[in-house]
């Protein structure tokens, strides 16, 4: 016990990190938190960090899972740089992530598992790292977590196993109290969760209710603290991640525009979740296709697009490698249909749950013959729902695939998000209404060059499409070579043409300063938060973030004109990079960064920095 | 509208020229094709060829109806996407041997075992045409091709036996030199409500040329293939008649004399529940065997397209058509004021 008088200091914001085996629960610790947090009213983001393995060696480290959040009382982009609690579960974790832990920070540990075998497996040898000062910058909260958990549960009757894995739900309580958060909504999660298990249920409500009330009545923190309620827009919200959103946003194009959804779709991390979202929906008429591997999954989602529904395939970037030849297929046959790529980190396997930016320029320019295409990037969790109706509206608006370069940072973090009024939605208009006197399969509508979309079903229209080049306005299989000129330069043609209809590149932070920073897709949180810090900490900069790959916005060249100096930040080996070089022949300086995971705000400031002079 | 009733075969004929080379055994299967289409009192715009990459995949081009000439191997994927898309269309696919069971054997394999309710025509050539003259994957060991110039190494595969394998639902084997034999199997396949696959002896003139010929020639059909009829015995030969017999755990060909017991003669039945009996069929090859043609198997087994739609209805019933609102606001909220 200590003496420590408690007190409760305000923040605007906390970071706070979960750290666990993959066995021990860490994700849904994060999770709890995240959906109290929102539900209080905060602004939230979160990170969850997990290995690729299902179940790497209980208390390595390749088996640490992590969960980030950060909340606010004010307006936030990113999961915070560093976290000021850390919880480590074990050695492992503690190993694993302690390096981020901010100066003075508190370190919450499991001293229970800090024995000789898990010490070893950590690779601590016979050092005990709880013994030895090497954490004495930080404030160490050391607590024998599982024995604890264990006897708190002891009257639910588990055997000890099942007893100490309630241990996440004992760590919980610990932090709820630290930051005055109410128990609540987990407990009524726990429930509904183990509805049909009272021991289990009862024992992770005891565990929970134990680690809080330990907190209070133990004094264990010196320090504890409430961050209030965050001035976000009224509404109501929700909290969603990036594949959440990008699957209501499929769903509720289709919706919009009267047709039924068809998701083909081979499984791959990190874009599965998109699969399981939209395999739930039956009721909402969608229409999913677990293919046999990549190609026959955008085979069948062109199929369907032929057939007239709205068509989407979702993979991460080495089912796009298989993709590919049929992406030009749909060039060529100037199919609407949706390509979600969920990037990770490459090239090959590469690493499957980590983020990364690196197949830009795989969509953009990866396929045989020139092969244009549209890409959108959203920006945010819950940009990748309007993201997917815009996908769908350019889709049948030009009659051309478009690519979604979603990331596993963006598809597995989340943020509150306002659910839209239905009046509020974008409309897309579709039509197949073609009359069969006068029509022509690869005639052109004059302003969008997209040409008619008549489905199998429609009398009078039968026609014969593929991948042989076809003759303009007719489309019968041509070889002419001014033909194939023609095809070229009109699918060339239309795909620019896209540009006068998205909204124009707009310039964040200070619009006159000299220096403009480029970026694209997900790493708009750490941009927008680092560019709003540099200048209020005196540094002049602007920043413009791409949403739209291709085309660009019609202002680009524009906008980039006003600026003498041009930073790309991505997290790529410099792909944007060098479009805008190519592009713009302009000369630029770039911060590229692939270790797996996002930006830094704190990178990106001492980049800007340096090339600011 | 088009009228099913007065279509004829010229209505099913496109206004392109057919490009295939003269003699090819592909023009008898259009024909046939062509021919089947009005029998089946299917309106022309709710009928669609989907194909691969191949001399046959052209097939599409020379039907006037819905097609699509998508990418090598991959045919089988497009027509899934379109069944899904719309049940009610008539969808007809067509391959070559290497397009299904080479580049594309992994689709084939899915659709025939998921049994969407669409008619896959194999021609099979045991050549590739289109890219001048490779051994395939049904070529024979010790083929010789421009690729193969000290024969073919490898183990041929037998289109049906991999069908069968692939849990299909409809399996039966026609010949380029014998449009009444196709046209008759055509109209089966089409009366078959789930996958049904037709592999299809084509005669391949510049690349391996009446590569059939032992077996279908007019001279020796009779005798070095078996008609299989629904209920009758599996005999071949026209003077000396060869009768199939099992003899353990194999079947074995045995003239008939006036001893045999007529009893003891395989009889067909292509509806039988278990796939063995279609098997010891698959297995008969010539030489040793006469080759059968016709219906090898057709049972009766859900199709993919319905069970999808059932799920959607079923879905809808318990839990209502589904609204946007509601897909919003699933799972927790909080307001905001
Ligand atoms: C991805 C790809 N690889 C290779 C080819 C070249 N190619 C076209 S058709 C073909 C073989 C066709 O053989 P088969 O399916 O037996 O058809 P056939 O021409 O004999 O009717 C090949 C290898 C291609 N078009 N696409
Ligand atoms: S190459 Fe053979 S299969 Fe191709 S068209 Fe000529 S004869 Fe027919
Ligand atoms: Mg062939």
């Amino acid at each position: 016990m200590t003496e420590a008088v408690q007190s409760r200091h305000t923040l605007e914001s906390a970071t706070i990190r979960f750290a666990g085996d993959s066995g021990d629960g860490m994700q849904l610790t994060g999770t709890q938190f995240t959906n109290t947090s929102a539900t209080l009213g905060n602004d939230i983001s979160t990170f969850p960090d997990f290995p690729a393995e299902i179940r790497a060696p209980a208390g390595t480290v390749p088996g640490v899972s992590g969960f980030q959040i950060r909340f606010a009382s004010e307006d936030i982009h990113t999961p915070g740089d560093r976290p000021d609690v850390l919880v480590a579960m074990n050695p492992a974790a503690l190993k694993a992530n302690i390096a981020d832990l901010v100066p003075g920070g508190l370190l919450i540990v499991n001293e229970d598992a800090f024995g000789k075998s898990n010490l070893k497996k950590a690779e601590y040898g016979d050092v005990n790292p709880l013994e030895d000062g090497s954490l004495d910058t930080f404030r160490v909260v050391r607590i024998p977590l599982s024995t604890q958990t264990e006897q708190a549960v002891a009257e639910a009757g588990l055997n000890k196993k099942a007893a100490e894995r309630c241990k996440n739900f004992y760590a919980l309580g610990l932090v709820y109290y630290l930051y005055d958060r109410p128990m609540e909504q987990s407990m009524a999660w726990i429930e509904r969760k183990f509805a049909k298990n009272a021991q289990i249920q009862d024992a992770n409500k005891m565990a929970l209710r134990a680690g809080y009330n330990y907190a209070d009545t133990a004094e264990i923190f010196a320090d504890t603290y409430q961050v209030p309620k965050a001035r976000l827009a009224s509404g109501t919200y929700r909290g969603i991640t990036g594949n959440q959103a990008l699957a209501m946003g499929l769903v509720a194009a289709a919706q919009i525009a009267d047709k039924p959804l068809m998701y083909g779709s081979y499984p791959i991390t990190p874009a599965s979740d998109i699969l399981h979202e939209l395999a739930r929906l039956r009721h909402y008429g969608v229409r999913t296709f677990q293919a046999e591997d990549e190609i026959a999954a955008i085979g069948a989602t062109i199929g369907a697009a032929y057939g007239g529904a709205f068509a989407a395939t979702g993979t991460s970037g080495p089912g796009i490698c298989l993709k590919s030849e049929a992406m030009g297929l749909a060039v060529m046959t100037e199919l609407p249909l949706v390509i979600v790529n969920v990037q990770r980190a490459g090239p090959s396997t590469g690493m499957p749950t980590k983020t990364e930016q690196s197949d830009l320029l795989q969509v953009m320019y990866g396929r045989n013959g020139d092969s244009p295409m549209a890409v959108v990037a959203p920006a945010t969790p819950g940009e990748c729902f309007t993201m997917a109706i815009e996908a769908f509206r350019i889709a049948v608006k030009y009659m051309t695939p478009v690519v979604i370069l979603s990331d596993g940072y963006l598809a597995n973090g989340a943020e509150p998000w306002k659910i839209p009024n239905l009046d509020q939605l974008p409309q897309i208009e579709v039509s197949h209404d073609i009359d069969p006197a006068t029509f022509q399969p690869y005639s052109r509508n004059e302003q969008t060059l997209a040409r008619p979309w008549a489905v199998p079903g429609q009398p009078g229209l039968e026609h014969r499409i593929g991948g042989l080049e076809k003759d303009d306005i007719k489309g019968n299989v041509s070889y002419d070579p001014d033909n194939h000129q023609k095809m070229t330069d009109l699918r060339a043609a239309k795909i620019a043409g896209i540009a006068d209809d998205v909204p124009p590149l707009e310039i964040i932070g200070n619009a006159d300063a000299d220096t403009l920073v480029l970026s694209w897709g997900g790493t708009y949180g750490s941009i927008l938060t680092a560019v709003n810090q540099f200048n209020n900490d005196g540094g002049n900069i602007a920043a413009a973030h791409f949403r739209y790959l291709n085309p660009f916005p019609a202002n680009t060249a524009e906008v980039l004109a006003k600026y003498r100096r041009i930073l790309v930040c991505e997290l790529n080996n410099g792909q944007l990079d060098l479009l805008i070089r190519a592009r713009f022949a302009r000369e630029t300086n770039s911060f590229l960064k692939v270790k797996g995971k996002p930006f830094q705000v704190s990178e990106l400031l001492a980049f800007f920095k340096e090339h600011q002079a | 509208m088009t009228k099913s009733a007065t279509l004829t075969k010229k209505d099913f004929s496109s206004d392109q020229t057919v490009r295939w080379c003269p003699g090819c055994g592909d023009y008898a299967i259009l024909a046939a094709i062509q021919g089947t289409m009005p029998k089946l009192g299917i309106p022309k715009e709710n009928i669609v060829f989907v194909s691969g990459i191949g001399c046959s995949s052209r097939f599409p081009y020379y039907m006037e109806t819905y097609g699509f000439h998508t990418i090598h191997g991959r045919a089988p994927a497009f027509a899934a996407g379109l069944k899904i898309a719309n049940p009610d269309l008539s969808v007809w696919l067509i391959t070559g041997d290497g397009d299904g069971l080479s580049i594309g054997g992994n689709h084939l394999l899915h659709a025939l075992r998921r049994n969407f309710d669409i008619n896959i025509l194999l021609f099979n050539n045991r050549i590739y045409g289109l890219t001048k003259g490779q051994y395939s994957p049904t070529s024979e060991t010790g083929k010789q091709t421009k690729s193969s110039p000290m024969g073919s190494v490898e183990q041929p595969v037998n289109p049906i036996r991999f069908a069968l394998a692939s849990e299909a639902s409809f399996v039966a084997r026609t010949y380029d030199a014998n449009p009444k034999h196709m046209a008759e199997t055509f109209e089966k396949a089409a009366a078959h409500k789930g996958t049904s696959f037709v592999e299809i002896f084509q005669n391949c003139v510049i690349f391996n040329k009446d590569a059939f010929d032992d077996v279908y020639d007019r001279k020796v059909r009779e005798e070095n293939m078996i008609h299989l009829e629904e209920g009758e015995p599996l005999v071949a030969g026209k003077d000396v008649k060869q009768g199939v017999f099992l003899e353990g755990l194999t079947p074995v060909v045995r003239e008939l004399t006036e001893e045999t017991d007529p009893s003891t003669l395989l009889v067909h039945d292509s509806r039988q529940k278990s796939p063995i009996y279609a098997n010891f069929l698959a297995a008969m090859e010539h030489p040793e065997f006469p080759v059968p043609v016709g219906v090898f198997r057709q049972i009766e087994r859900p199709c993919y397209e319905e069970a999808l739609e059932a799920q959607v209805r079923t879905a809808q019933e318990k839990a209502g058509v589904g609204k946007l609102e509601d897909l919003f606001k699933a799972g927790e909220t909080w307001s905001v004021t």
